[in-house]
Order: C-alpha cells, then sequence, then structure tokens
C-alpha cells in the first residue's frame, strides 16, 4: 500500500508546472471562461426543458432572460406520461438502462482484472503474444461486428453442417446487450488494468507466494485492492459508455419497454416528425442524473487512477 | 480498502438480481411458445364474431417494426386492440426513428421482426433481395385488388406482389390561410397559371412575400425539395416521363427534369416570392420544415407546400378548415394535360415469417375493415383502399387527401426519392438539391452531382 502511496502523491515536475500555471490570475480566467463555455449547451437544455412547447417553437432558450415563463408540465409529460398517453412514462426505460449498465459494467470490470493479473504475473507460454493480440483487437470497430454478433446470437455457429454453437433464443432479454458491451469492453479494460497490474512491485507478490498465497489468493487479498482506484476509473469510464450508448441497445435489444433502455426511449420521444424538443430536452435531463451521480461518487479515484494507468504504463 | 470490500459487496448483490432476471425471463419464453400449440380455433362470439377469420392463434405473439412514432404509434395499437382481445394475437409494437439502418441489419442478422411496416418502396426491394420476405397469403393478395392498381406496383419487386399497403398521405398540398386570403380577396388557385398569377399579385401588392419553405429536417435536409421536384415533373411531364426517370432512363440533366428544376427555381428560388416571414432564398435551407409555415399564422407568409402530415406540426388551437386558421388546396398540374396529377407516400407491410399468427395479422391489417377502426381513432390519417367508406373521415384535410387518392381517373405516383436507390433518393438528392437552396449552386451541377451518385 505504501509503495503504491507514495509513487501517486509525490508530483512529477510537469505536474507541478501546470499546477503553477492553472492557479495564476490568467490561468483561473482561462479555465473560467472555458467552464462557462461548456456549461452553456447543458444550461441551454435545462432552459429549454422548462419553457412551452410553443415557445420552444418559436424562439431559442436565451429568451427566458428576457420573458421567464417556465413550467414543469414538460418534465411531467415524459416522467408520467410517456410523451402522448403511453403509461408508465419513463420509468420502465430508467430501470431497463440500470439493469443492462450495471451488469456490463460489473461483467468486464471482473474478467478484464483476472485476466490482466493472468497476463501479468502468471508465466505461461505465449502471454507476451496473446496480450498484444488482445491489445489489437481494440482496432476492431464496434459497428464492424454489428451483424456478424447478431447472426451468433440469433443462428448459433456452424461449420458446414457441424453445429459449434447452438442458437440461443435471447430475443428480447438483456442477455444479448450485456455480452455485446462486454465483448467490446474487454480489450481496453485488459490493457488499461494490465499496465496497472503489471506495475505493482514484485517484492509483494513474491512475499506473497513465500508465504505459500495461490493465484487467487494474491489476486483477492493483494491486486484487487491495490488497484482500486484503476478500478474505479474504468468503471466510470464504461458506465458512462453503456448508459450513453444507443447503438448497441438499438440492435441487441429493440425499442419494446421490455428491454429498450433510456437512450432509445429518448431518440423516440421528439416524435416521428422530430416536433417535440421540450420532451426531448426534459427526457434528455433526466437522463443526465444518474450518471452524475456515478460520476461524483467515484470521482476521487478518477484523475488518479487514469493517472495511475497511463504516466506508470 | 474499505471502498474496495463495499464496491465488492455491491458487486455480489448485483449479480443475484440479474442471474433471477435471466431466470424469469427464460421462464417466461417458456411458457409463451408452449401457450400457441393450445388453441384450437374457438368460436368468436358477440362482438368479436367478426373476427373468427382470424381465430385459432390464442396465446401468440407477433413482433412488428416500424418508423411510426408515438403519437401515430398510439392510435395504430388503439386501432387493432379489439382485435388482439378478441383472437389472442398479441401484437408487439415497435416503432423507431432509425427504422431504415435497423431494419437491414436486424434482418442480416437473423433478427428479422415478424412484420415490418416500410415506407420505402426502395427499401421493400433491398430487403426482398436478401432473399427473407415471406410472399403475403392469398387473402392479402384479395384484399389487395381493392386499391388502385398502381399500388399494387409499388408493393411489388420484379412484378411479384411482396407487400400489402397499409396508409396512405397526400404530398400535392399548398397550405394557405383561408380567412387571409378572403380578407385580401384572393380566389385558391385552380391551374398552374393562377397559382403564378396570383404569386405575382401579392409579391407586387407589397407587404409580404407570397411563399415560406424551409427543408431542414435533421440527417435528412433536403427532402422536401425533393418533393417540390418530384410535384413540378409529375404535373409538368406526366406519369410516364416520372416512371422513367424513377429508374434513370431519363437521367436529372435530361431536357426533361432540367426543365422542371427551372420551373422549380422560378418558383420557390425566386428572390421576390419567398421566404415569406423569415428571410431569404437562402433561409429556405436553414428553416426546419416543421417551422416553416408558422409565418401563415402571423399573415407574414401566405403559401406553404407541404404533405398533409404537415397537419400535425399546426399549433392545438390552430382551426384546420375551409373556413378557419389555415387550409390547404391541392397543387395544381403544371401541364393541364396532365390529369389530377397526385403525388403520395404511403406505408407497405411486409412480413419475415410464415407463421399462421403472422399471416392473420397480415390479412387483417389488408382490410378496409380494420384502416375504417383506424381512421375511427384519430385524425391524420388516410387509406387509399377504396373500399372504405369515405364519410368516416371527420377531419378536412383527410377528407381532401382520401379524395384525390382513391380518385380513379388521378395520375397517381409515389415519392420519387423514396423509389429511388438509398444513395440517391435519400442521400445525393438530398445533398444537391440542399447545396442548390444554401449555396445557389447551378442546375446543370446539381444534375451532374445527382446523375453521377446513382449506383451503376
Amino acid at each position: 500500500m505504501s509503495t503504491q502511496t507514495s509513487s501517486v502523491t509525490v508530483p512529477l515536475p510537469a505536474v507541478k508546472a501546470v499546477r503553477r500555471s492553472f492557479s495564476s490570475p490568467l490561468g483561473s480566467l482561462f479555465v473560467v471562461v472555458v467552464t462557462v463555455l461548456w456549461t452553456l449547451p447543458t444550461f441551454g437544455l435545462l432552459a429549454t426543458s422548462l419553457r412551452h412547447q410553443q415557445d420552444v417553437a418559436d424562439s431559442g432558450w436565451w429568451n427566458v432572460f428576457t420573458h421567464p415563463e417556465l413550467v414543469l408540465s414538460n418534465y411531467h409529460t415524459v416522467l408520467f406520461e410517456g410523451g402522448f398517453g403511453v403509461s408508465g412514462g419513463l420509468m420502465p426505460y430508467l430501470v431497463n438502462s440500470l439493469a443492462i449498465s450495471v451488469p456490463a459494467t460489473v461483467f468486464p470490470l471482473v474478467l478484464a482484472s483476472m485476466a490482466a493479473y493472468a497476463l501479468a504475473w502468471v508465466r505461461f507460454r505465449g502471454s507476451d503474444t496473446l496480450f498484444f493480440v488482445i491489445f489489437a483487437l481494440q482496432v476492431v470497430p464496434l459497428q464492424m461486428a454489428l451483424i456478424p454478433l447478431l447472426q451468433l446470437f440469433s443462428g448459433g455457429a456452424h461449420l458446414g453442417s457441424f453445429t459449434v454453437l447452438p442458437s440461443f433464443d435471447l430475443a428480447g432479454t438483456y442477455l444479448p446487450v450485456w455480452l455485446a458491451h462486454t465483448m467490446f469492453a474487454l480489450p481496453l479494460a485488459i490493457f488499461l488494468l494490465h499496465n496497472f497490474i503489471s506495475q505493482l512491485p514484485r517484492d509483494l507478490m513474491e512475499a506473497a507466494v513465500v508465504d505459500g498465497a495461490s493465484h487467487f489468493r494474491i489476486f483477492r487479498s493483494i491486486v484487487l485492492p491495490l488497484c482500486a482506484p484503476a478500478l474505479a476509473s474504468f468503471a466510470i469510464f464504461q458506465f458512462l459508455w453503456v448508459w450513453n450508448d444507443l447503438l448497441v441497445a438499438l440492435t441487441f435489444a429493440g425499442g419494446t419497454p421490455d428491454v429498450a433502455p433510456m437512450t432509445v426511449r429518448l431518440a423516440q420521444l421528439s416524435g416521428s416528425f422530430g416536433g417535440r424538443w421540450e420532451l426531448l430536452t426534459a427526457g434528455a435531463f433526466l437522463s443526465i442524473i444518474i450518471p452524475l451521480i456515478v460520476f461524483f461518487s467515484l470521482q476521487r479515484y478518477f484523475v488518479r487512477g487514469l493517472l495511475a494507468g497511463s504516466v506508470k504504463g | 480498502m474499505k471502498i474496495l470490500k463495499s464496491v465488492r459487496l455491491r458487486n455480489r448483490l448485483l449479480v443475484a438480481p440479474a442471474v433471477l432476471g435471466l431466470a424469469l425471463t427464460a421462464a417466461c419464453s417458456n411458457s409463451s411458445s408452449s401457450d400457441g400449440h393450445q388453441g384450437a380455433t374457438a368460436t368468436l362470439t358477440g362482438d368479436c364474431a367478426k373476427y373468427q377469420p382470424y381465430a385459432g392463434h390464442a396465446g401468440t405473439k407477433v413482433t412488428m417494426f416500424a418508423s411510426i412514432l408515438s403519437p401515430e404509434s398510439d392510435s395504430l395499437q388503439k386501432s387493432w386492440s379489439d382485435f388482439s382481445t378478441c383472437t389472442g394475437i398479441k401484437i408487439s409494437y415497435e416503432g423507431s426513428n432509425d427504422f431504415e439502418s435497423q431494419l437491414p441489419v436486424r434482418v442480416a442478422g437473423g433478427n428479422a421482426p415478424d412484420l415490418a411496416i416500410i415506407p420505402q418502396p426502395g427499401l421493400l426491394a433491398q430487403m426482398v433481395k436478401t432473399g427473407k420476405v415471406v410472399k403475403p397469403p392469398a387473402q392479402t393478395v384479395d384484399n389487395e385488388n381493392k386499391w388502385s392498381p398502381v399500388w399494387k406496383t409499388y408493393g411489388s419487386v420484379n412484378g411479384t406482389f411482396y407487400a400489402a399497403p397499409m396508409s396512405a398521405n397526400m404530398k400535392s398540398l399548398v397550405w394557405y390561410s383561408p380567412k387571409a386570403f378572403q380578407q385580401a380577396g384572393y380566389q385558391v388557385p385552380k391551374t398552374w397559371a393562377d397559382l403564378m398569377a396570383l404569386s405575382d399579385k401579392i409579391a407586387k401588392a407589397g407587404g409580404s412575400k407570397p411563399w415560406c419553405g424551409g427543408i431542414s429536417s435533421g440527417t435528412a435536409t433536403g427532402w422536401p425539395a425533393t418533393d417540390w421536384l418530384e410535384e413540378v415533373v409529375l404535373g409538368g411531364q406526366g406519369g410516364d416521363v416520372y416512371d422513367k426517370w424513377v429508374n434513370h432512363t431519363v437521367k436529372f440533366s435530361d431536357p426533361p427534369i432540367s426543365a422542371a428544376m427551372h420551373t422549380v427555381a422560378d418558383w420557390m428560388q425566386n428572390p421576390a416570392w419567398v421566404n415569406a416571414g423569415i428571410g431569404d432564398v437562402k433561409s429556405i435551407a436553414t428553416t426546419t420544415f416543421q417551422d416553416a409555415g408558422a409565418p401563415i399564422l402571423t399573415n407574414k407568409c401566405w403559401m406553404l407546400q407541404q404533405a398533409s402530415f404537415y397537419e400535425a406540426q399546426w399549433p392545438k388551437t390552430t382551426k384546420v378548415a375551409p373556413d378557419g386558421d389555415v387550409f390547404a388546396f391541392q397543387l395544381p398540374a403544371v401541364n393541364p394535360a396532365v390529369a389530377n396529377p397526385v403525388e403520395g407516400g404511403g406505408e407497405f407491410v411486409a412480413a419475415f415469417s410464415s407463421r399462421p399468427e403472422v399471416q392473420a395479422v397480415q390479412n387483417y391489417l389488408s382490410t378496409a375493415d380494420w384502416a375504417s377502426s383506424r381512421i375511427k381513432v384519430a385524425t391524420g390519417w388516410v387509406s387509399a383502399n377504396q373500399g372504405v367508406d369515405k364519410s368516416l373521415y371527420t377531419d378536412p384535410i383527410d377528407q381532401l387527401s382520401a379524395a384525390a387518392l382513391t380518385d380513379p381517373a388521378a395520375t397517381f405516383r409515389f415519392d420519387a426519392s423514396d423509389m429511388m436507390p438509398a444513395a440517391v433518393g435519400a442521400g445525393q438528392e438530398w445533398k444537391s438539391l440542399t447545396a442548390w437552396f444554401a449555396e445557389g449552386q447551378s442546375i446543370q451541377r446539381v444534375a451532374a452531382d445527382i446523375d453521377a451518385a446513382w449506383p451503376q
């Protein structure tokens, strides 16, 4: 533990220089301006979501400053009427989003941390090649794998007449979405965590082996606690990615209220002719809440974990 | 360390519901598939008696995928709720505004819906090419004969009939304000020459320009401009040239289409005539089609060419009627020799499964009974099925559209950009026509660019 904290807390010269330049008055002004500029669209979103349908169609959101007529009816419509008299509103989709995002974050985290440990500390023939191949898999674009994966899930895999994988009847369940997200997350997760885990001091591992610890024991008692910041930062990454994903969810889960997440519902909210902006903005604002909670609760690990993974690796 | 423990604990807690959820869904799918075999043909009585031909599939589920979203999709679901209750066939409807890109992915991935409501004959042809589209049952083919024959060709690919039409919409409409027309003493024009004369008169009277328009529509920006061109081609050159244009035997750069583009330029790119209440000619490219008609309500614009579904864009308080705040008249033919040109669009029901319950739904959706049921739910929906009782339409725009769409003497043609290959009809044509309005590109260049994009 001590080695890890010391390596993180000792500031590098570059970090010092950056910190100094940010604390100068000019730097502070720059940061404030950038922050305001970056927050402006989100503020516009909030303002639009609080305006009447007619106002939204007629004039830009900045008119709230001159005509501050704000209403909560858009939120009421989105939450309880589902837009146009569909019962349930956003709630089923919110539950779906959680049911998709949480396992799709946990699965790759568990698998990748184990794989990263094995690739870093378990000596076996070809481990470097294997690591390189996994690393290289990152270049496969998600969009290219959509149709083959869908075929695999719906029809199984066959070599001639020989069935390699039977067809699992997964349509309309969360499982294809979980599997797809896990698959697409693994290469980056293994790469990030491998960099972190391989930098742990060798002495710790050797001491544990001398004490008679098995690999699983080392992984559980030494590696996992030490790489908590890396795990947390990857968890934030993955959670936000899955939460914001529309393409994978639309392809593998479809748009029925049984499985579709918030993003799919948001895309439908504006209606066939894209006219209901006020509902879209209200829905979008509601969908920000949970990622914000996740981010702020894990935030202190975020920067630390990123720095630890990249600077050291 | 402490944090990590709680994270680990949380993981454990989360895996449990996940596994449970899996088990539950597995159980559900089993039960529904076994139910399907129980249904011996039951006799339906009372209000359900009329659904007897579709009985015998209780407990089954049919999945349907379409581009229609709420509130239109709510009306659809209401229209078949009696059918579902009586026959026990559950229709699981899914609407997506990524329908055009998702359907090919799902079909190629072996995850096709049972039924898809396809709005573009071009996409239907693409789906038929995959070999996954199932031919409709005999009864659907029979019902289809109630439509005017031209619709059958739009639901057919290479002469084989695949998908029955479901709804129809009318594109050849001009929205205007009857109140403003009455006050100014203007008459609804009956011919193209009258329309041009009226536009000139309004422009010369000063005050406001005659026409407003908007072609911005997200990633589909440009489509309203394709409608303007299509209407002028159909009304100026007739159905034959229009058909040849669709299959590219007449090119965009050929004289008939160039002439039509010049007519459009004289009309919607005339600086003295557009863009009323919004800006100059270029502002047409940046105005969304939804907002284009707003100046009519404030008397800053006199006319807007837009389809029947534009009715949904007026605020709820607007009275849409021949004596109301807004109404529409049919766009007259550019060439009086062309008999009643009507450009329209519609949706086609294609099946990817031949299960009996899927065919039952397919049969039901092709009947005039279902169309009547849909008309009764809400306005803003028209069927071109000649068997539908026209007195059911309560909305004046629906009545106007239905009359034009079922007129046996009309020169009806489907939206050309929906029939052309997607690379042109949903790609280069949108882009080039937008550049035509936004950048003032020459007609020769626009036509050459679109022709070059046509797949060989």
